[in-house]
């Protein structure tokens, strides 16, 4: 805990985080709803797809990663810990920009090619010949 | 040999020769404290693989449930609110988070009387979530027959028009019922011998790869129930363990047993790091649940 913060100081930054995080949630919730068509029917850039839907996600995505950021620091006192911990803590996550970035990937390279894994389910090929004779392992006594 | 290179240890860093007993706590923060981030650190990584397992999975469907559609049920209220009632959810859990807060000041301040007053706020708000979270999954299970494998919650692939099971328009107020690209559905459910079936839909596509041909209208992306149940299921066990823990701390403040160990009540910033990791998961998953 921060020994240079007097007790009036820490309440204060407990009303100022209650503020802060209500009202990122407010905004976030009406945005969502405003651009999903809950406001006015015409406007639906949050859900069709494309530019506007990526904008929206991305202001999302930064609307948490702040919220995130202010638990870990202030509420959680990270702001006050040694540099050494604070690093020990937030680099390993780093790593999550990797797996991030190779599972939407995959998950996206997936999606784009059902049609091609449908008919590659159902493709019939010719099956492999009957083995001659009989072996203990694959691979060992074949023949 | 070796005793001799221990006392010269000794002898020549003499202001640090308790270190091994323990006497210097690395980086400043007490073995419990220090124990405590590494565990939220692993625990942050579970989380992120369920989550990007969900992106993942989100990204591999053609179509994905519309948050606002899906979650828009309210307790005692026959209304569509959209994220209304998961909004309430989150400010129960920011609430939390700020007694939380509360609670480790007035431990520091060793004022036993605040500790338990606001760790008794933070166990009521952890309950209401898990209350909360009992109403949202009940709504789905049962009147929405949403499961780990059934899924009615979808989105139409091309504009189109409803028809029956012979091919004829549905008719609703004198006009058929026409549907576009993107728009929500449910398929309501009805118990047939013991198990759930879902109404049978069917669509003419008058747009996209298959129009002028007939659908049946089937389930939404089944990974959707398994994801939503697994993901919140395990915040929710969170919560859970969360309220076990701070009911059990804050009889130990009650009886006074932290006032001997005249540490500040660090038990009581422990669990105080572990209730707000608890409230930082869910910005995420009410990011990716509900948001996106």
């Amino acid at each position: 805990m921060a020994e240079h913060q007097t007790y009036e100081e820490q309440k204060q930054l407990v009303f100022y985080g209650l503020k802060l995080l209500a009202v990122i949630t407010i905004v976030e919730v009406a945005f969502a709803l405003f651009a999903k068509g809950h406001i006015s029917p015409d406007i639906t850039f949050g859900k069709d797809g494309g530019f506007g839907q990526a904008l929206y996600m991305l202001a999302m995505v930064g609307a948490s990663a702040y919220k995130a950021y202010f638990i870990v620091f202030y509420f959680m006192h990270m702001a006050h810990e040694v540099r050494g911990l604070m690093l020990s803590v937030l680099l390993p996550t780093t790593l999550l920009i990797w797996a991030i970035i190779a599972f939407f990937q995959e998950g996206g390279s997936w999606g784009s090619r059902r049609e091609q894994i449908k008919e590659k389910n159902l493709e019939v090929v010719q099956p492999a010949p009957k083995p001659q004779g009989y072996y203990i392992l694959p691979g060992t006594l074949k023949g | 040999m070796a005793d001799s290179s221990v006392t010269h240890g000794h002898s020549a860093h003499g202001e640090d020769q308790n270190l091994w007993d323990g006497a210097k706590e690395p980086m400043k923060a007490s073995y419990g404290k220090l124990m405590m981030w590494y565990f939220l650190v692993s625990d942050a990584f579970t989380f992120a693989g369920f989550l990007i397992a969900y992106g993942a999975l989100r990204f591999s469907s053609p179509t994905w449930p519309e948050p606002d559609f899906v979650f828009a049920s309210f307790p005692f209220v026959k209304a569509h609110w959209p994220l209304v009632f998961v909004t309430f959810m989150t400010f129960v859990l920011i609430f939390s988070s700020v007694t939380m807060v509360r609670a480790v000041q007035e431990g520091h301040r060793e004022n036993r009387r605040g500790v338990v007053f606001w760790m008794f706020l933070t166990i009521l708000g952890g309950a209401t979530f898990l209350g909360s979270q009992a109403y949202e999954w009940t709504t789905l299970i049962k009147y929405e027959n949403v499961s780990l494998e059934r899924n009615p919650f979808g989105r139409y692939m091309a504009d189109g028009e409803l028809v029956d099971a012979t091919g004829k328009p549905v008719m609703e107020n004198g006009a058929p019922v026409t549907v576009k690209k993107d728009d929500s559905y449910l398929l309501h459910g009805h118990e047939h011998d013991g198990k759930i079936e879902l109404e049978k839909k069917y669509i003419k596509y008058t747009s996209g790869n298959y129009a002028g041909q007939v659908h049946e209208v089937g389930q939404g992306p089944k990974a959707f129930g398994a994801l939503f149940f697994f993901i919140t299921g395990f915040h929710g066990f969170h919560v859970f363990s969360g309220v076990l823990f701070l009911t059990i701390i804050m009889i130990n403040a009650m009886s006074g047993l932290y006032v001997s160990r005249k540490n500040g009540y660090e038990m009581v910033e422990k669990i105080g790091l572990y209730w707000h990791f608890v409230d930082l998961v869910w910005v995420f998953v009410f990011l990716v649940f509900y948001l996106l």
